[in-house]
């Protein structure tokens, strides 16, 4: 869950640390909140796990081993349907973050409700080509390029549930443990970010792994 | 005030732009390769990276809202430095791999079927590092 | 005969509740591993008797398990990484003794199957779980307090990296015990280490081993790099930071690109062994060399990684010990800040031989040799910071010149690996391990024994006994040079390395002058443990004051050992060397205290690596119904966690007036 939490923040904050201060907004810049960055840094190192995994993929992307391959098996519509779901969600967060910079905590649920319907439409439509590429025999043991193809498809899988179920608590943390609290604040932010960068992984999957290999 | 505008999450209308932008940049790949062009597949592919990499940026910026001013900066070099990462780890295993590959022992008639040029699903035997 | 009944592995069977876990797992008729378990268990048992004893189980938990304070993590780490040395070295010597006996046809004592676990083991803990947690625990107990901060940037973060480590050391461990360890090298090469070639157990306790303290070393990674952008005191710009904290700062940037590969890598050879997928096997389109190329593209990084942050150990004591400023700051910094990103365009050297053709080659030949280049700087910088200035030689600056002369040896033999050609010649024999003991034994263990002697009055306040630790700098320095110089002149002969046995009687006599070397190790590795037992001993009479060294970086402001905050109040900082400058002025804290702001400890971190452990241990033996539940808690615990909103508190001004009061007193 949200590991990087609870900075310190600053060197110094004597005894007029933000909890006393609300408002107060030190002029320092190491007085603000290392959690962007933290987790800026976290995103890019997240970032190269994907790398690799693209690049397992573009290596071992034609070694089908006799079995099928890309246009047996995509479908383009169907990646369509997966992406679009996908980038609303990503613009339904953004409503959601534009409520929140108002206060507006229930405008904020709202939209975060309607981020995690996508988001759990986009889960569904993969789970369900997993489980039809498995049934048609074209599961990761079938081909070195499956296996990479599985991997990497799934592994960004597995961090949009990760993502829903960090939605689902912070979303309890924002009705019942303070609202738009400093704490709550900071981590919808991290939130924030974690949703976009799944979305911009995705396009890298959905023209690197899918369209590029159906021409 | 200036560190006030860092931690905002943009306004209704960048966000707008930015939706429009990666729609646009979604729908035109997708398209193409659903209308099976007849021009030469290594254009096609250009398109679709080179779209895919614009639509990277677009997200960056409208949605992440990355500027080179964040966190003095750091937050854009952080993106530098794994961008070059990643070009290294993609453009470095794919060169060695590839040249490995090459260099394999001979291809004999049987296992020549392996090369990827062929429809997918031809017999490409148990081969499998040597592809290529 | 004795030796054919230990090749053979349990029979494979599967029961729900155990999983393939069965009584012949336990290794109960190996009487070496008896007696290691009859000595951890008694040694185990008088530590326990003896903390319950002496009341000590609640100060343990409170002040060191729970604690979020960068200051004993630190310390934690290197008492890990000590534990673990320990280890490591037994492994080291029984191979040493086991080379030296087995020629000519004769055996020795260790029959393959165990041998090959234990140069696994000795790679991996030394690597993983000695030199990573000795260069994290320097950087979490120095680099905050270099740079003038309270903490790190996420203190129970820490915590928690520091218990994903120790977990995973205690899977290596516990695979001593339970079952067995990889026979595959510090690597694990498939298809060698594919569900195919390696069966049973071992291969899986070193990658979840790995996995899990993996996890850790991340987590920590970015730690530290949010730590030195966001945490450093008023007015410290990049550039008035010590060298230490800069090389902290490039090695974390490494740690943050380089890991994920490792993990994402390790994930796939975890796949191929668990599910059947196909990355890095012989059939259905697999690629082994795929598995070596990634592995590398971590691998390399990593020896950086392990590498800077002693540069950065070094740099501070030149500089303190020749009382001048560090020679060429500025270059120091670019130095490091090239070889960050050199690291990553020279990994297809360790594969020269794989076949990728000369014009590959020769772009990592050539990229390998550029590297020197930086570190020729830093080389030059440490001679310059030197030259005219009044050198102390404390035992500090005994380690740095041992250092430099050690290192430069193992960077040139490094440099003739980096000629392809040659390295067709020496790929993968005893030269290649005397090159990399040279650079990491001359590096990086040298640099924790300086490090450590240098910041140890820092930490518990006096001064580690001299003649000790003069003994065990000498008998490490010569040891080093007779364990390893015998390997080069046997590398160029064209002996590879890991074999546990070997025909040519005329190799012998080299492998008797090793393992000669070896125990003036063992000697080295014992007057450094007896020198801290005696120095705790004589504490009253080696105490020192907070600044013995007369040191210049702000690390030496606070107090020996320092307070939970550091610093009493902020520093203002105008330059470079800061607390040389501040005591130019004549340094003294205002007296005018505020409360302070602090983190409070959690368990949190700890259960979590509890549950981790058990997690993967469940995956080793295919328990899965205990790594369904242990998973599952994993996450139910992190969420809970997540509800905790009471995380700090505050130091009241008249505590931090009275810390301060008593250490002015003594």
């Amino acid at each position: 869950m949200t590991m990087i939490d609870t900075p310190m923040t600053g060197p110094i904050k004597g005894p007029e640390g933000p909890e006393h201060h609300p408002d107060h907004h030190p002029d320092h810049a190491h007085h603000a909140s290392p959690t962007p960055i933290g987790f800026w840094i976290y995103l890019m190192s997240d970032c190269i796990i994907f790398g690799t995994l693209f690049a397992t993929y573009a290596v071992l992307g034609n070694s089908f081993a006799g079995g099928p391959g890309p246009k047996d098996l995509f479908e383009p519509g169907f990646v369509f349907l997966e992406t679009a779901f996908l980038l609303f969600s990503s613009i339904t967060f953004g409503m959601g973050m534009l409520r929140a910079d108002k206060g507006d905590v229930d405008g904020l649920l709202k939209w975060l409700g309607i981020t995690a319907v996508f988001g759990l439409l986009f889960i569904g439509m993969e789970l369900y080509e997993f489980r039809h590429l498995i049934h048609i025999g074209a599961g990761p043991d079938r081909s070195a390029f499956l296996s990479s193809f599985f991997l990497l498809v799934g592994t960004h899988g597995l961090h949009v549930t990760f993502g829903l179920v960090w939605m689902a608590t912070l979303a309890a943390q924002l009705k019942w443990k303070g609202g738009l609290n400093e704490s709550n604040t900071r981590r919808l932010g991290t939130l924030s970010m974690f949703w976009h960068f799944l979305d911009l992984i995705w396009i890298g999957v959905f023209s690197f792994v899918y369209l590029v290999r159906l021409v | 005030m200036s560190e006030h505008h860092e931690n905002s999450h943009g306004t209704f209308n960048s966000l707008m732009t930015g939706f429009a932008l990666a729609g646009i940049l979604t729908l035109i790949p997708f398209g193409i390769v659903m209308m099976e062009p007849s021009w030469d597949p290594s254009v096609t592919i250009g398109i679709i990276m080179g779209l895919g990499a614009v639509q990277i940026i677009v997200h960056l910026v409208y949605f992440l809202h990355l500027k080179r001013s964040t966190e003095e900066g750091w937050t854009f070099s952080a993106t530098i430095f794994a961008v070059v990462i990643l070009a290294i780890v993609l453009a470095g295993s794919l060169w060695v791999m590839h040249n490995m590959n090459a260099n394999m022992m001979p291809m004999t008639q049987d296992n020549m079927g392996a090369l990827p040029a062929l429809p997918a699903g031809a017999e490409h035997g148990a081969h499998g590092a040597s592809h290529e | 005969m004795a030796t054919e009944a230990l090749h053979q592995s349990p029979p494979e069977t599967w029961t729900p509740l155990f999983g393939r876990l069965t009584w012949d797992w336990i290794p109960y008729h190996e009487p070496i591993l008896v007696g290691t378990f009859a000595a951890v268990a008694l040694g185990g048992l008088a530590v326990l008797i003896l903390m319950t004893y002496f009341r000590l189980w609640g100060p343990f938990w409170r002040d060191w398990v729970t604690t979020i304070d960068h200051k004993k993590i630190g310390i934690m780490y290197m008492a890990l990484g000590f534990i673990m040395f320990v280890r490591g070295f037994a492994d080291a010597i029984m191979m040493r003794a086991q080379q030296a006996m087995a020629a000519g046809g004769a055996e020795g004592y260790l029959p393959p199957h165990h041998f090959d676990q234990v140069f696994t083991a000795h790679g991996v803990i030394m690597i993983f779980f000695v030199a990573m947690a000795f260069i994290t625990g320097i950087m979490n107990y120095v680099m905050p307090l270099q740079i003038g901060a309270r903490d790190v940037a996420f203190p129970f973060l820490n915590n928690f990296s520091f218990w994903m480590t120790v977990a995973g050391a205690i899977l290596v461990n516990l695979s001593l015990f339970v079952g067995e360890f990889a026979r595959v090298g510090w690597l694990a090469f498939p298809p060698l280490s594919g569900a195919s070639f390696s069966t049973g157990p071992g291969m899986d306790y070193y990658l979840w081993s790995l996995q899990i303290a993996g996890i850790g070393t991340t987590l920590s990674g970015i730690n530290m790099v949010a730590t030195i952008l966001k945490m450093r005191a008023p007015g410290m710009r990049l550039f008035d930071m010590p060298i230490f904290a800069w090389t902290t700062l490039c090695t974390n940037f490494l740690i943050v690109a380089a890991f994920p590969v490792l993990t994402a890598t390790l994930t796939m050879l975890t796949l191929d062994r668990y599910i059947g997928t196909h990355f890095f096997t012989n059939d259905m389109g697999g690629n082994a060399m795929m598995y070596v190329n990634l592995i590398w593209i971590w691998g390399h990084p990593e020896v950086y990684i392990l590498i800077l942050p002693i540069f950065g150990v070094f740099s501070e004591i030149v500089a303190t010990f020749s009382g001048k400023p560090i020679f060429g700051y500025k270059t120091m910094v670019w130095a490091t800040a090239c070889i960050m990103v050199l690291s990553f365009v020279v990994w297809l050297h360790h594969f020269f031989t794989m076949g990728s053709g000369a014009n590959v080659n020769a772009f990592f030949g050539i990229t390998t040799m550029i590297i020197a280049v930086p570190t020729g700087v830093k080389v030059f910088n440490w001679i310059f910071t030197m030259y005219k200035g009044s050198v102390r030689l404390e035992t500090p600056m005994l380690w740095t010149i041992g250092f430099i002369v050690t290192f430069t040896i193992g960077g040139m033999t490094g440099v003739l690996l980096a000629v392809p050609p040659v390295d067709f010649q020496l790929h993968n024999t005893l030269f290649l391990i005397a090159h990399f003991h040279n650079v990491i034994i001359g590096g990086v263990v040298f640099g924790v024994y300086a490090a450590v002697s240098y910041w140890w009055p820092k930490a518990f306040g006096f001064k580690l006994d001299d003649t000790w630790m003069r003994r065990s700098f000498w008998l490490w320095f010569v040891g080093f040079y007779f364990a390893f110089m015998p390997l080069y002149a046997l590398g160029l002969m064209g002996v590879t390395r890991r074999m546990n046995a070997y025909m040519d009687t005329a190799w012998q006599i080299y492998f008797i002058v090793a393992v000669f070397g070896a125990v003036l190790i063992l000697g080295g590795i014992a007057c450094g443990f007896i020198g801290g037992f005696v120095s705790v001993k004589n504490r009253k009479a080696l105490a020192c004051g907070p600044d013995p060294w007369n040191a210049r970086t702000l690390d030496w402001a606070t107090q020996s050992p320092v307070a939970p905050y550091n610093f009493p109040e902020d520093v203002q900082v105008t330059g470079r060397d800061m607390f040389w400058k501040m005591k130019q002025d004549g340094f003294k804290w205002s007296g005018h205290y505020h409360d302070i702001h602090m983190p409070k400890s959690t368990s949190s971190g700890f259960v979590l690596a509890v549950m981790a452990t058990i997690f993967g241990f469940a995956m080793i033996w295919y328990i899965w119904w205990l790594a369904i539940v242990s998973f599952l808690g994993c996450v139910a615990y992190g969420i809970a966690h997540t509800f905790n909103y009471d995380r700090d508190f505050y130091i009241p001004a008249k505590d931090v007036e009275a810390t301060e009061a008593k250490d002015a007193l003594a």
